[in-house]
């Protein structure tokens, strides 16, 4: 593969506009609320300390998971709105066979992810046999699956609390199968997540499967033009099947590192949320696993920075939910912009290469 | 023609230039009022910047406008619809769930307001020009041709004099092509003067009163279609003599490689049935041209012998029933397909070369090993289809959305041609490729031919499907009518025998 330079730059400008305009945008609304526009910046762009710094991490690697199950379905234009749905019952299931330790120490951790991976692949396989069969837009019964995964797990936590506790969650895992992480930052009292290393198999998984294989190739062609991949030979509906359940099994991921590395049981208090935040996550990514990478990074920087606005600049931290919203909104429009030109310069490039070698050949007559 | 007031719109030595690319240079074209004024050249020839140009989408870099005899400057296209120029685009831009008067009056509701007013001087305006539409329907129930009027009123109710028409009778079938005429002879016999682009010649001969030729940028010439025939026209496009596409001696063998039985398809949303009871045979070493106006169930036959669709009958490759068959594992036992629309079926046009070389083909040698894409043998293979077939482009890595029509088909004719095929469905493989393409496409078909390959050919440009077939099947209403013969067959009497007129002996 060739690598163009200016291509490259001009990838990268766009996500840097959108993150200069959100800047530009968020100030405006602090300005407008009276609000102290410098410290908050200041919060927010100071260096994070080695316990942030982990957090971070540990964050992104969740975040990662996340976009990654969506941009799983954008490559091929089926948007699963229902990764926060398959996480959430994945993680509960996974808790579930985990506390029950039908298997010992680290192979009960194996079981469970592998459990977690199949209940989210067939949670996100209802939609995807909807879709091929009677023709239910994936938007709509992801999201109404979201609704039931909630409801499903609200009603079998009751089923598997303990009885007469206000403590309603799930058994806690054993010691023998509780991760104890890394701990690869200096000073940091914390560690980052035993099962972060999912992100970056997941991320190479990815990778490897759409830029490598021919599944890979008919997942994209579909998503480049479904009329033309039709006519290659590709069975749509196959693909909308395996797709679906390749993004379910990847979302069945997402809770695993918190659940072994700091949950250690799935409750009411069980991170929620992050399948949403995936997708915004894989927009501002471009669904490339580097651009997803970078993408989960900034994200949970700006959550963990923002946790001290409350205290050291008296802004309530929900400004940066503004700040990622205004990234993700121009990030779009900046990319469409951007592959527009990048059209229009291939093609401009092209003729005139082209006319010039005409001209060589027409001197003869 | 030395009458100044007599002209409508005088474009003297425009010149255009793109970053790299002269679109225009020196084109002076010289329109008449009250006629209709054809404007002709190949596919990148310049014609669409003209008159880009001329409705003030983009500004010339030298040269000038005159309207009625008064040099104009337009910075927009509502400076030339103020001097009343107006144009009509290719693809339509109305909205479907408005009526007819809604989508007139919409952004002009300046003009006549929106209610009795418009609705009488859209009567007014479709009256006098012969164009039958009722205002108050909606868009949505209406069909081609009369979208297409609706467009051009909607010029005309903005004031215009002169209206640009861009490749006009490309989505229309030839019922509404002559009707289209009809009211172009309407708009000429109320005075207004009519722009035409096409590259269909004998249309233009057809309708226009003057043709101006363009070639790579400039005016070639402006003839008279009175005494010039449609060959002439194509050869002034093209700077030298044409190409033509008759076959050598026969090479049809008795070996039978497609066999199609009684394939019936209905109209799934319960229109009349798309394909009755077609049956036929295609040899190894043989062309089997389809006629018919478009429409008539050609579209709808490629993709039941591809598996695209669902029809009942048999198909047979060689000896092997393959009606069962996925669209893939047809590909893979060597049917090579040259869609017809290579941007909706052929191509992935924001993807590599070399992608787009494994299209349909991606299960095959040699772009796979084991489930992995074989990246190094796609992309050697592309260089190679490049290489001989003469796709013009800067690398392999260039998406092809950025190479000309004929490039991207002569690509897609190279990929289908590859690998050995034993059968080629071929839809309009030289449709919207310029000249020189066109001939190469051609001796490409002629040469696998010699080596046995059957083909299934489907063309408008009959031409091309008698010149290249060794027998032609009719096909009117999805149904088989007839055969002729193409080496006795005339254009004349074939195009008859495609509206049913009746098959000559």
């Amino acid at each position: 593969m060739t690598f163009d330079p200016r291509k490259a730059g001009l990838t990268l400008a766009a996500p840097l506009l959108a993150i200069v305009f959100a800047v530009l945008v968020t100030s405006i609304v602090l300005a407008a609320a009276g609000d102290p526009v410098g410290t908050v910046w200041q919060t927010i762009f100071t260096q994070p300390r080695p316990r942030n710094v982990v957090n971070i991490i540990n964050a992104a690697s969740v975040l990662y998971l996340s976009a990654l199950a969506a941009a799983v379905g954008f490559r091929m234009n089926l948007f699963n709105i229902g990764v926060d749905g398959q996480y959430r019952i994945a993680a509960f299931a996974a808790a579930y066979v985990a506390g029950e330790a039908w298997m010992p120490g680290k192979l009960n951790v194996l079981f469970s992810i592998l459990v977690a991976v199949v209940v989210g692949a067939l949670w996100a396989g209802i939609a995807g046999l909807l879709k091929v069969t009677r023709g239910v837009s994936e938007v709509i019964s992801t999201i109404m699956l979201n609704s039931i995964a909630t409801a499903l797990v609200a009603y079998f936590l009751r089923q598997v609390a303990e009885k007469g506790s206000n403590n309603i969650h799930t058994t806690t895992i054993p010691a023998s199968s509780q991760l104890a992480g890394f701990k690869l930052v200096g000073d940091a009292p914390n560690a980052i997540y035993t099962l972060s290393v999912l992100a970056v198999l997941a991320g190479i998984f990815y990778w490897l499967l759409l830029n490598r294989t021919v599944f890979g190739f008919n997942l994209r062609a579909t998503g480049m033009s479904e009329s033309a991949a039709v006519a290659s030979g590709v069975s749509v509906k196959k693909m909308v099947v395996v797709s679906m359940l390749i993004s379910g099994g990847v979302a069945g991921l997402i809770g695993m590192p918190l659940l072994f590395g700091d949950a250690y049981n799935y409750g009411l208090t069980f991170q929620t949320g992050l399948g949403f935040a995936g997708i915004a996550v894989a927009l501002l990514g471009r669904n490339h696993p580097v651009g997803i990478a970078l993408a989960a990074l900034l994200f949970a920087f700006l959550n963990e920075q923002s946790n001290s606005l409350q205290l050291k600049a008296g802004v309530s931290n929900d400004i940066v939910n503004i700040m990622q919203g205004v990234i993700v909104l121009s990030v779009v429009i900046a990319y469409e912009v951007v592959r527009r030109y990048n059209n229009a310069a291939e093609q401009r490039r092209v003729a005139a290469q082209l006319a010039a070698s005409r001209q060589a050949e027409e001197v003869p007559a | 023609m030395s009458e100044p007031d007599l002209i409508a719109v005088r474009l003297t030595d425009i010149g255009k230039r793109f970053p790299g690319v002269i679109a225009n240079d020196q084109v002076n074209v010289t329109v008449r009022r009250g006629t209709v004024h054809a404007v002709v050249g190949e596919n990148g020839a310049g014609k669409s910047t003209l008159m880009k140009i001329l409705y003030g989408v983009q500004k010339p870099d030298s040269g000038t406008i005159e309207v009625d005899g008064q040099e104009m400057s337009f910075h927009s296209p509502s400076d030339a619809i103020a001097a009343g120029i107006g144009m009509v685009f290719q693809h339509f831009m109305l909205a479907d769930n408005l009526t007819v008067l809604e989508n007139v009056v919409l952004g002009a509701e300046k003009l006549y307001g929106s209610g009795d007013r418009a609705r009488t001087r859209i009567r007014e305006l479709s009256s006098a020009y012969g164009f039958d539409v009722d205002p108050d329907r909606l868009v949505e129930d209406l069909g081609v041709g009369d979208r297409q009027r609706v467009e051009i009123l909607k010029v005309l109710y903005r004031g215009a004099r002169t209206i640009i028409l861009d490749e006009p009778t490309a989505v229309l079938v030839p019922q509404e092509v002559d009707e289209l005429f009809e009211n172009l002879r309407g708009l000429k016999a109320e005075g207004l003067t009519v722009l035409f682009i096409s590259h269909k010649l004998d249309e233009v001969l057809a309708v226009a009163d003057d043709v101006t030729v363009i070639r790579r940028g400039r005016t070639v010439t402006t003839v008279d279609p009175k005494h010039t025939t449609a060959r002439q026209l194509a050869e002034l496009m093209v700077g030298s003599e044409l190409p033509s596409p008759s076959t050598e001696t026969s090479t049809v063998t008795d070996v039978v490689q497609l066999s199609v039985r009684d394939l019936s398809l209905t109209d799934p949303l319960g229109g009349r049935d798309l394909l009755t009871d077609v049956s036929f045979d295609i040899h190894r070493g043989e062309v089997l041209g389809i006629a018919g106006v478009e429409g008539n169930g050609q579209a709808e036959l490629v993709e039941a012998i591809m598996g695209m669709r669902k029809a009942t009958g048999t198909v047979a490759l060689g000896d092997v029933d393959i009606s069962a068959w996925s669209t893939a594992r047809r590909r893979e036992a060597g049917v090579g397909y040259i869609p017809e629309d290579r941007h909706r079926h052929g191509l992935l046009l924001d993807a590599p070369l070399w992608e787009n070389r494994m299209l349909g083909h991606q299960t095959q040698e040699p772009n796979r090993t084991g489930p992995f894409v074989d990246r190094r043998g796609a992309r050697n293979d592309t260089d190679r289809i490049v290489a001989a077939y003469d796709v013009r482009t800067p690398s392999i890595d260039t998406t092809a959305r950025a190479l000309s029509g004929g490039n991207q088909q002569k690509l897609i004719v190279g990929r289908e041609m590859s690998g050995n095929p034993v059968l080629l469905i071929a839809a309009h493989p030289t449709r919207g490729v310029d000249v020189g393409a066109q001939a190469a496409i051609w001796d490409h078909i002629k040469t696998a031919r010699r080596e046995g390959l059957a083909v299934l050919l489907i063309s408008a440009d009959l031409d091309e499907l008698i010149g290249l077939s060794d027998s032609i099947q009719v096909m009117l209403r999805g149904r088989l009518v007839g055969s002729v013969d193409p080496q006795t067959v005339t254009p004349e009497q074939l195009g008859s025998a495609m509206t049913g007129a009746g098959v000559p002996a």
